[in-house]
């Protein structure tokens, strides 16, 4: 159990072969071959923590070993910065704004301490997210091509936040949204560009079944009964009570067990109150297991998802809710709300189930239980789908051909 | 082992969707829509739709057929589209005017279910091609059996999905070079004849190796 544990080494292009194929590396290759050479910047604001940071850390050194020269560029900031920025990014997804005015200056200086520090001089830039949307500043003479990507749902904006941003955004030569739900009537071309997963990641690669055994055993779950699981954060919009509601009416027609995992809620004040809740609803029932694990636990997601029957994913809202594509690539049936980016991975009785309430989501569940083969041949189609359009491997084609485009274009 | 004079050259190419302005959120939205996209919005909804789900053989094989149905519940009207054959197309003009015609005539029998709203939106996208050689060529037959089997699906597609536009022929790649470059007619006919909507971009390419491998015999 523990050499899977500590098994960690980097990942190189060769070793995606047996996951996509021959074939598929070999299309990859033949896009990287007009590229050789090629500057690429990718710019964001934080190294560690954080999805973009991750994606980036696989992405970048995949792009190297293709012969592209591409660099990542942190941006810095104060407190005070970091402040406005999370003011952004939650009015951004439509929370309200109650910053002063003063906080756009913020933004903007910190953007020039930037734009004076780093080198934009690349072929290729990429601005992820918000943070550093206004280093456009720095472009001169239209030089190069820079696109925005946009990692965060845009579909209801706070209009104070969107309007000082916009202008920055139309600066650019493309947007690149993760979901068309994300996009707006804008005079620059967008682009979809969906989230990815890596399957090498430990997050989601093979796992010995002795480990995905002894992750069982460390919390008492029953391996020979039915596991419903639902991965993710104590948040209300995750509706983890839903789940616990779900599960109650299927266990009346089902010996099954409920397993909750997540973290958020040891650092987050809401998520405590959210996990008090879970387990008020929860109490009494020894078939249910509410997991507050700590960030390190990817390995035992790993585990608990491929130990799973059935993954639920019962989100009110939903950026784009990537736990569902790394279920699906587990080949599990996964039963989700048709909120987000999860209809883009869950194809209704195709990928996965979509459910739009506490019973729509029981019925389904005692549905797939019912009929185990329906629910592996979803699971088998959901890994399809994740492998066609969720991989990493799709992120660095969907990259490889936007600079080729820009480079036609130019 | 008959040698063609032009050999095939393996391409392959790689997509970009773009998100236009453009969108629907009811029939008649769709209607006006289908009208004044882009020939590249006809193209993505569905040619490139095929690709993006090609390991699905249920729903419709169409991003239209499939909203009309899943967006706005008119069963009827999402299988008049999806039965449209894009085999039967040469160029994107006919087939979007057939599209229109279809759901024009039933705005007109059906006024007030062509203006319900849907449930989600439908978005005009665009698909963005970027063609690139996988520098891969062959003479003869037996020389393209070898690599058709270890043929990626976007070459795939590339070849014997995309290319009616492209050659504004109602073959394909491979059809035309076995028949113009090989000699080989029956073979190019029944090449063409696989029916690229009940199976997946993989059984498809598995059909066309049987057929390559009954001409090569044992």
């Amino acid at each position: 159990m523990t050499e899977t544990r500590r098994e960690s080494r980097a990942v190189h292009l060769d070793d995606y072969v047996p996951v996509v194929g021959a074939p598929k590396m070999q299309e990859l290759h033949a896009l990287a071959a007009s590229l050789k050479g090629r500057s690429v910047q990718m710019v964001n604001s934080t190294s560690v923590g954080g999805g973009v940071a991750e994606i980036l850390s696989r992405l970048v050194p995949l792009l190297k070993e293709f012969g592209v020269n591409v660099r990542w560029d942190v941006m810095t900031g104060g407190n005070d910065f970091f402040e406005v920025t999370k003011a952004f990014h939650n009015a951004l997804h439509g929370a309200p704004f109650d910053k002063s005015p003063e906080s756009f200056d913020i933004f903007l200086a910190y953007n020039e301490q930037n734009r004076a520090r780093l080198e934009m001089d690349s072929e290729f830039t990429v601005i992820h997210d918000p943070q550093p949307a206004a280093l456009i500043n720095g472009r001169t003479n239209r030089s190069g091509n820079w696109v925005w990507r946009c990692h965060i749902d845009l579909s209801q904006p706070n209009p104070k936040v969107w309007s000082f941003l916009e202008p920055y955004v139309l600066r650019y030569d493309g947007a690149l949204f993760s979901s068309p739900d994300f996009t707006h009537q804008l005079p620059v071309p967008q682009y979809l560009f969906y989230p990815s997963i890596d399957p090498l990641s430990e997050k989601n690669r093979d796992l010995e079944p002795e480990f995905i055994k002894g992750v069982l055993e460390r919390f008492d779950i029953d391996p020979k009964r039915p596991i419903l699981t639902q991965i993710s954060r104590f948040d209300r919009l995750k509706d983890p009570v839903g789940v616990v509601q779900a599960y109650k009416i299927v266990k009346r027609y089902f010996d099954c067990q409920l397993v909750l995992a997540g973290g958020g809620a040891a650092d987050d004040p809401e998520g405590g109150k959210v996990l008090d809740e879970v387990r008020e609803v929860s109490a009494g029932d020894p078939d249910i297991f509410i997991l507050d694990l700590p960030p390190w636990s990817a390995l035992e997601i790993n585990a608990l998802q491929r130990a799973s029957t059935i993954v639920i994913q019962k989100s009110l809202r939903e950026g784009f809710g990537l736990t569902v594509a790394e279920a699906l690539w587990k080949k599990k049936p996964v039963v989700a709300s048709a909120v987000g980016g999860i209809p883009i991975q869950v194809i209704h009785k195709q990928t996965g189930m979509l459910v739009h309430s506490v019973e729509g989501t029981a019925y389904q569940l005692r549905y797939l239980l019912s009929n185990p083969s329906f629910a592996s041949r979803l699971g088998q189609l959901g890994h399809e789908h994740v492998r066609e359009q969720l991989l990493i491997t799709s992120a660095l084609e969907r990259y490889m051909t936007l600079f080729l485009h820009s480079m036609s274009r130019a | 082992m008959t040698k063609a004079q032009q050999p095939f050259q393996f391409a392959t190419a790689s997509y970009l969707t773009r998100i236009c302005n453009q969108r629907a959120t009811r029939l008649v939205e769709l209607y006006k829509g289908l009208g004044e996209c882009s020939d590249a919005s006809i193209f993505y909804h569905t040619f490139h739709s095929l690709r993006r789900h090609h390991f699905l053989t249920e729903g419709f094989s169409d991003d239209f057929a499939q909203w009309i149905m899943a967006g706005c519940n008119l069963a009827e009207l999402a299988e008049q589209l999806a039965s449209l054959d894009l085999r039967e197309y040469a160029n994107l003009l006919d087939l979007r005017n057939d599209l229109r015609s279809l759901v024009a005539d039933f705005c007109l029998a059906f006024p007030e279910r062509a203006q319900q709203k849907a449930f989600e939106p439908f978005y005009f996208s665009e698909a963005i091609e970027v063609s690139l050689p996988l520098g891969i060529e062959v003479h003869s037959i037996e020389e393209f059996y070898e690599v058709l089997g270890k043929l990626g699906n976007a070459s795939f597609h590339f070849h014997f999905v995309t290319s009616r536009l492209r050659l504004h022929l109602r073959s394909n790649d491979f059809s035309l070079w076995f028949s113009t470059g090989l000699g080989m007619d029956k073979l190019a006919q029944q090449a063409n004849r696989i029916d690229i909507y009940t199976n997946t971009l993989e059984a498809a390419r598995q059909q066309l190796l049987y057929l390559i491998s009954q001409e090569l015999g044992p």
